[in-house]
């Protein structure tokens, strides 16, 4: 017992000792590396907080407006108003397409309570929702002894499985466009769905819709205050405190989003099976955007910089601008890296799903790879970039 | 006051009868935080056991993420418009292996009221199959399936019930253990054999089990003749099983009983037992012959070909071959440390064995030459020991005993909370955190248990702190 107490006593003094001395050695050596990125770290991390919350507001806005035509959808149901509700939900995800930079470090987002699989969990399996092909009474829709919530429906999401999604963006654009079953665009489900009397369970339907996207609601406004200015208590405050450990959260997030989700869950996988189910936006053909939307969420936090959804833009201190102080070469290179993949992203075609499709040779086909390749790169100038303002140990690649 | 730490240490393993390993210190300066040698990654958090080996290049990086979506997405009932994933059940536990490996993490005995997917329940009769294996109970086959697709009736419901097992530790302090029964409800399909043994399983974390695969068999052999050799009740055996992709007998690493060598075995068996997809490996849907409905049902790929091909068992075999195991967290914490000497002390290292250099991989066609030659610290012998009669689950498998199980690795064990948000260990996830698991070893380990038993609360708690630093 003694000897126990002995050691945790060393212990503590070994530790106030380092930590005495890194503290001095900080103070003493202005000049080291580390330093510097530590003076710029405040101003940084406050902009990417500014930068983060924008994104958030201008996607809750957005989304209100999608609920707004949803409601105007469900009021009446007509070939119109369906147009308008899928409009509505293209021009919501320009926004929330950008925020998925703010992923993969375990924040607000994608922490243990994070609602990223209530908001944009995929590929959706259609059947455990709805109606589909074949299976005319399949789903929660049609099963009538399920009560629709918003607690019910969070519940059934990802339950048995990291998929049977239930709830999200692509939920809603399953319910808005339907199964894809057409070579040249969109899934064409008929509005005729949402009539009494023209399909079974269209109650059902209307009310599934409506709850899940005040569910959406619910989840974006969180996120939108985990990042509101001024509070002493949400995640922000803490985040801006964070230091070293803030701008590791940020390179995290950007080289992951690079190379495990962007460029491998959705661009390789789709490459190599070939197959619809493996588009990200699949039931509206928005894939093209979604990529185009991740690789700009990226280049936005690198260079501090974000449009916002009126066509404001936001400008700030920014890694880049921290890496540019040890190594300005760097900074550069990666900043035409990610410049490239965000050109290479814009070059792929609407319908994706046909972008896929061919031998090696064939056009989408490259474009996608050029997308990737570029993606791979720079997820490694991220890490060089990283270690240049002295953060080492990245692990990056995500699933 | 520097020089008293060691000192302490050493006052302590002799009191401790520690006489094993060689200087704490020196097996400390050899292992740090890199638990997976250069395919490490540095990773907390959910997703700690999803990352693919840190050394992997490119081309391999990809592979790997193309085998993970095929191992977290759901497979669908055919015939589906999904051309990909058709072919569930017709009888299965879950629709992917993320289903029960969530987040390749370890799953969890069900929630009060609700049926198990993570924890799966073997079956047999008594006897000797083919190739030394089980002789599946003749109507449910080898494992209980509880869901099925539509017009297919599921197995039935497991029923789970629990007794208290009471003890103390030699300073007074009390604790409970809650000991699991199983028994099922509502058969679909009729009453069992009468003989019937079950086997409760849960989903391990699956890191590093390329790595496991890489380790020479001799070195698992060694393990064997060095425990023979020493005295004491410590006598580690390996079983012997059927590797299907090969077509022989081979040395059991996987499962809790040391009943699968293989990744690809595994995966396959998985495939078809848990998933009900069938591969070239598997060809045949898990039905007996008294389960007309699942004979019936529709089959995926219309029939015409293995549900999954050669190609995407292998991806995913791949993907799970390489994730990496994640660093080690507090390695220089003086109550880790001192952990660390007690799990020595205690003799826990005898089968936890700490460390191995890999060799080439057995199935390289699976696997990364980046797995090769890696200093890594598993902390297992890979062998079977009879671990009493508290844990026993009285139904032999392969050479294995209804005593024995398989030393689980215990590198992860401190992140399944990060993972998985809970703590349950051992093959049925019966214990709720470390100290349970180490109070349920009985057997061999009745030894190494009394030590615990006979430590002082901080040594508890610094032998605890050691093993959640893996």
């Amino acid at each position: 017992m003694n000897a126990h107490s002995l050691n945790l006593n060393t212990a503590s003094m070994k530790k106030l000792i380092l930590a005495l001395a890194l503290t001095s050695a900080i103070t003493l050596q202005p000049l080291q590396p580390a330093l510097a990125a530590e003076a710029g770290s405040g101003p940084v991390l406050n902009h990417y907080a500014n930068l983060v919350y924008a994104n958030y507001e201008d996607t809750l806005n957005t989304a209100l407006a999608l609920q707004k035509a949803i409601d105007s959808f469900l009021a009446s149901p007509s070939a119109d108003t369906q147009k308008a509700a899928q409009q509505a939900w293209r021009a919501a995800r320009e926004s929330y397409g950008q925020t998925e930079a703010f992923r993969f470090y375990g924040g607000p987002i994608d922490d243990d309570n994070g609602p990223e699989g209530r908001i944009n969990a995929w590929p959706m399996d259609e059947s455990f929702v709805d109606s589909v092909e074949g299976n005319p009474n399949a789903g929660l829709v049609n099963d009538r002894s399920f009560a629709i919530t918003k607690e019910s429906l969070s519940g059934q999401n990802e339950r048995g499985g990291e998929e049977n999604i239930a709830t999200g963006y692509h939920a809603i654009e399953f319910f808005l466009w339907g199964q894809d079953f057409n070579d040249n665009g969109p899934g064409n489900r008929s509005f005729t769905d949402f009539v009494d009397g023209k399909a079974p369970n269209a109650d059902r339907r209307r009310e599934y819709l409506k709850v899940v996207t005040e569910l959406l609601i619910d989840d974006l406004t969180y996120l939108t205050k985990a990042w509101r200015p001024g509070s002493k208590l949400n995640y922000r405050a803490r985040f801006v405190e964070g230091d070293q450990d803030s701008l590791r959260k940020m390179f995290v997030a950007l080289g992951s989003l690079s190379r495990g989700e962007l460029a491998g869950e959705r661009l390789e996988v789709a490459l190599n099976s070939q197959d619809q189910e493996d588009e990200h936006s699949c039931f509206s053909d928005n894939t093209h955007r979604d990529a185009v939307l991740n690789a700009t969420g990226i280049e936005n936090v690198w260079l501090g910089r974000y449009k916002r959804a009126d066509g404001s833009v936001l400008q700030g201190p920014s890694l880049k601008d921290l890496v540019a102080a040890k190594d300005a070469a760097l900074a550069d290179r990666t900043s035409k890296q990610i410049a490239t993949s965000v050109a290479n992203a814009q070059a792929i075609q609407a319908p994706f799903d046909r972008e896929i499709i061919g031998g090696k040779d064939a056009p989408g086909r490259l474009r996608i790879q050029a997308t990737v390749g570029s993606l791979v790169q720079q997820s490694k100038d991220l890490v060089a970039a990283a270690n240049a303002i002295g953060i080492t140990k990245l692990t990056l690649v995500q699933p | 006051m520097k020089s008293l730490k060691p000192l302490s240490l050493t006052l302590l393993l002799a009191a401790t009868g520690y006489s094993y390993f060689p200087a704490a210190a020196t097996v400390e300066d050899q292992e740090g935080e890199k638990t997976g040698g250069d395919t490490t990654v540095y990773a907390t958090g959910r997703n700690a056991f999803s990352f693919p080996a840190a050394n992997l290049t490119d081309v391999e990086r990809t592979r790997f993420v193309i085998g993970n979506s095929f191992f977290k997405r759901n497979w669908v009932e055919a015939p589906s418009s999904t051309k990909a994933r058709d072919g569930l059940g017709p009888h299965f536990i879950a629709r992917s292996c993320g289903g029960c490996h969530v987040t390749d993490g370890r799953g969890e005995p069900p929630k009060a009221g609700e049926q198990p997917v993570s924890l799966l329940i073997r079956l047999s009769v008594p006897g000797v199959g083919a190739h030394g294996g089980v002789i599946p109970e003749p109507t449910y086959g080898d494992q209980f399936n509880n869901a099925a697709v539509q017009k297919v009736k599921p197995e039935g419901r497991v029923v789970i019930t629990h007794t208290e097992v009471k003890g103390a530790f030699a300073d007074g302090t009390a604790y409970t253990l809650k000991k699991p029964y199983y028994s099922f409800a509502d058969l679909g399909y009729g009453p069992m054999a009468k003989d019937v043994m079950v086997s409760p399983r849960v989903a391990p974390q699956i890191i590093g089990v390329g790595l496991l695969e890489a380790i020479a068999e001799a070195d698992i052999l060694d393990n064997a003749r060095q425990q023979a050799a020493t005295g004491g009740a410590i006598k580690g055996v390996p079983n012997r099983v059927w590797d299907a992709p090969s077509g022989q007998m081979m040395l059991g690493r996987f499962g809790w009983k040391a009943n699968v060598a293989t990744v690809a075995h595994q995966t396959a068996g998985a495939f078809n037992g848990d998933i009900g997809i069938t591969s070239r490996v598997f060809p045949d849907e898990a039905c007996t012959a008294a389960q007309k409905d699942c004979l019936a049902a529709p089959r995926g790929a219309q029939g015409k070909a293995p549900e999954i091909d050669d190609k995407i068992l292998g991806d995913v075999v791949f993907y799970q071959a390489t994730l990496a195991p994640a660093a080690r967290r507090n390695v220089d914490d003086p109550q880790v440390r001192l952990g660390k000497s007690l799990f020595h002390a205690a003799r826990c290292a005898t089968c936890h064995r700490p460390s191995y250099v890999t060799t080439a991989s057995p199935n390289p066609q699976f696997s990364s030459p980046a797995l090769n030659g890696q200093r890594i610290h598993p902390y297992t012998d890979l062998l079977l020991h009879d671990m009493g009669e508290g844990l026993a689950d009285g139904r032999p498998d392969g050479q294995a005993s209804g005593r024995q199980w398989k030393t689980p690795p215990l590198w992860g064990v401190g992140l399944i909370h990060d993972v998985n948000s809970h703590r349950r260990l051992l093959h049925d996830g019966r214990a709720d955190g470390v100290l349970e698991a180490i109070l349920w070893h009985g057997g061999e380990a009745e030894v190494s248990r009394n030590k615990v038993l006979n430590m002082s609360k901080p040594e508890r708690d610094a032998l605890v702190k050691f093993v959640e630093s893996l």
